[in-house]
């Protein structure tokens, strides 16, 4: 039950992953995206990360996507008003190949390195209560000084964005 | 509750990296680039929870994958910045027609 729940979740998230590769719209590779982070949030549920997979749904649908549709929208170009190539994407035929053989010889090599690892796991595996509790004191006590980084780190990031996207010069 | 193979999530892994590693090259489209990014450091954070469920006692690895969503999550902002300001300057999201510091 469990292992045909996990492959149909990896299928979408790989399916819809294809799709954005494939797509020559921008938008619908963008909804694809969405597909491919619930299938990637179900695998962190099926491997027992349940705060992990909540926090992937809002932290990647609520807040990223919506940031990348509206990073879609408005740098749509003017010139040609034609519904049909709006947010098109040209792709070069030598780029094509060379993404291509790239991410197929990858993918080859770390297939052959992942079948002929033996994993030897010498911990016992997770229980089936909640990890809310754990990471909580975990955040609170050994990654206490990680977890203070990240929150200079978010407020620069909020004060860079703002700074950046301000209209410095209104008259193009 | 772990049925599931551990090379199985790796496997899964591995391919939706090189997927959003292929994303990342062939699309000319900033926010194409940007697509096949946040794929590979989802597949990243798939390793790293599946690895996270043989050490139930630190979860050292599910710790890790909440920063990574935390410095994407400003990676991506940042660079949406970036790129509304490329395109006022330029008014195209082709990276190939970004080509000089000052115009």
């Amino acid at each position: 039950m469990e292992l045909a729940a996990f492959y149909g979740f990896s299928l979408l998230a790989i399916v819809a992953a294809l799709f954005i590769l494939f797509s020559k719209n921008l938008i619908y590779g963008a909804f694809a995206l969405f597909l491919a982070f619930l299938g990637v949030a179900a695998l962190y549920i099926l491997a027992g990360a349940d705060f992990l997979g909540v926090t992937q749904i809002m932290i990647y649908v609520g807040g990223i996507l919506v940031l990348l549709i509206f990073g879609i929208m408005l740098t749509q170009k003017k010139k040609n008003d034609d519904s049909q190539h709006h947010n098109r994407v040209e792709i070069l035929l030598s780029r094509e190949v060379w993404g291509f053989l790239l991410g197929v010889g990858i993918f080859v090599a770390l297939f052959k390195i992942i079948s002929s690892a033996n994993f030897k796991m010498i911990g016992d595996s997770i229980s089936s209560r909640s990890t809310i509790k754990t990471i909580g004191v975990e955040l609170m006590t050994s990654h206490l000084l990680p977890f203070e980084i990240a929150a200079i780190l978010l407020l620069v990031a909020l004060v860079g964005a703002a700074y950046l996207a301000m209209n410095r010069n209104p008259a193009p | 509750m772990t049925s599931i193979p551990l090379q199985h999530f790796l496997v899964v892994a591995a391919a939706l990296f090189c997927i959003g590693l292929a994303i990342t090259i062939t699309k000319r489209h900033f926010i194409g680039i940007l697509l096949g990014i946040e794929l590979m450091l989802n597949a990243v954070n798939i390793n790293l929870v599946a690895f996270s469920q043989y050490d139930p006692e630190r979860l050292s690895g599910q710790l890790f994958a909440l920063f990574v969503i935390v410095v994407a999550a400003a990676e991506v902002t940042i660079a949406l910045a970036i790129i509304l300001r490329v395109y006022g300057h330029y008014q195209t999201v082709d990276p190939d027609e970004v080509d000089q510091l000052k115009k």
